[in-house]
């Protein structure tokens, strides 16, 4: 089951992105920030976490989740550090994915030749 | 009914339907690339890591899925059809990445590839590490009193 829940989960919150992309002017570059932002503020008032443990990968795979994984680190580490949390959870709870997100960028740029993309 | 009565009742119909199909190709996409990272978590959790260890493991095997399809030119041809299905995912969030530092590449590898990294990257994590840090002082502050 935790398939369908993901498929039907991830599926939906894409259908909001693509109704915002339809129905809006906004440009795909500030819809991801005003998802990244949402899902800090859903995780903040406590709703992604049960959606995570409803939909597994349906709530983290999306941007939302990236949210997710910031507002966590930073009641994480402000837990274990106090104060010093506030600055460090956000950054280092997302920084595996952020990190293999610019090394692959770079080994991609080293393999191929330069071509537009658009 | 005339050729006019139609062409009207096309423009009349058509906006919508066209919203719903890329709605239906966004769902199908995009939750289709959420199963992929559901099963890559399961994988991962089979083999003994833990949930956490799992679930980043399979958003930077999605990421490195989604650079390689970049650098062929694939996801691009997907998210013309996908549109949000392939844009919301972290794959996307990696394919806003690695697209521009292949196209840039010819402006050099620091004002290029390694600057227009961020062209979309640098917003997404400028505003989640600034909500992130909102939240930080109101939850530091609320465990204090």
């Amino acid at each position: 089951m935790s398939y369908f829940w993901a498929f039907v989960v991830g599926g939906l919150i894409c259908v909001i992105g693509q109704l915002l992309l339809d129905l809006t002017k906004l440009t795909p570059a500030r819809i991801l920030v005003a998802f990244v932002v949402s899902g800090v503020v859903l995780s903040a008032i406590g709703l992604w976490e049960p959606l995570v443990d409803f939909a597994g990968a349906g709530a983290t795979v999306p941007i939302m989740g990236f949210g997710h994984t910031l507002a966590q680190g930073v009641e994480q580490e402000i837990a274990q550090h106090g104060f010093i949390g506030i600055f460090t959870g956000g950054l280092s709870a997302c920084s595996g994915g952020v990190s293999a997100s610019l090394i692959f960028g770079y080994i991609a740029s080293l393999l191929t030749k330069s071509k537009s993309q658009s | 009914m005339d050729n006019k009565n139609y062409d009207e009742l096309v423009k009349k119909f058509s906006p919508n339907s066209k919203i719903l199909s890329n709605c239906l190709w966004a769902f199908f996409v995009g939750g289709s690339i959420c199963t992929l990272g559901q099963l890559l978590t399961n994988i991962y959790m089979k083999n003994n890591f833990t949930i956490s260890d799992a679930k980043l493991l399979s958003s930077v095997t999605l990421v490195g899925i989604s650079a390689v399809l970049t650098a062929l030119g694939w996801y691009r041809k997907i998210a013309k059809r996908a549109g949000a299905g392939t844009l919301v995912p972290i794959t996307g969030f990696a394919n806003a990445v690695v697209s521009p530092a292949i196209e840039f590449k010819s402006e050099g590898y620091i004002t290029g590839v390694a600057s227009k990294m961020f062209i979309i990257a640098g917003p997404v994590i400028v505003y989640g590490t600034v909500a992130s840090v909102v939240y930080g002082v109101i939850y530091w502050l609320l465990g204090r009193f």
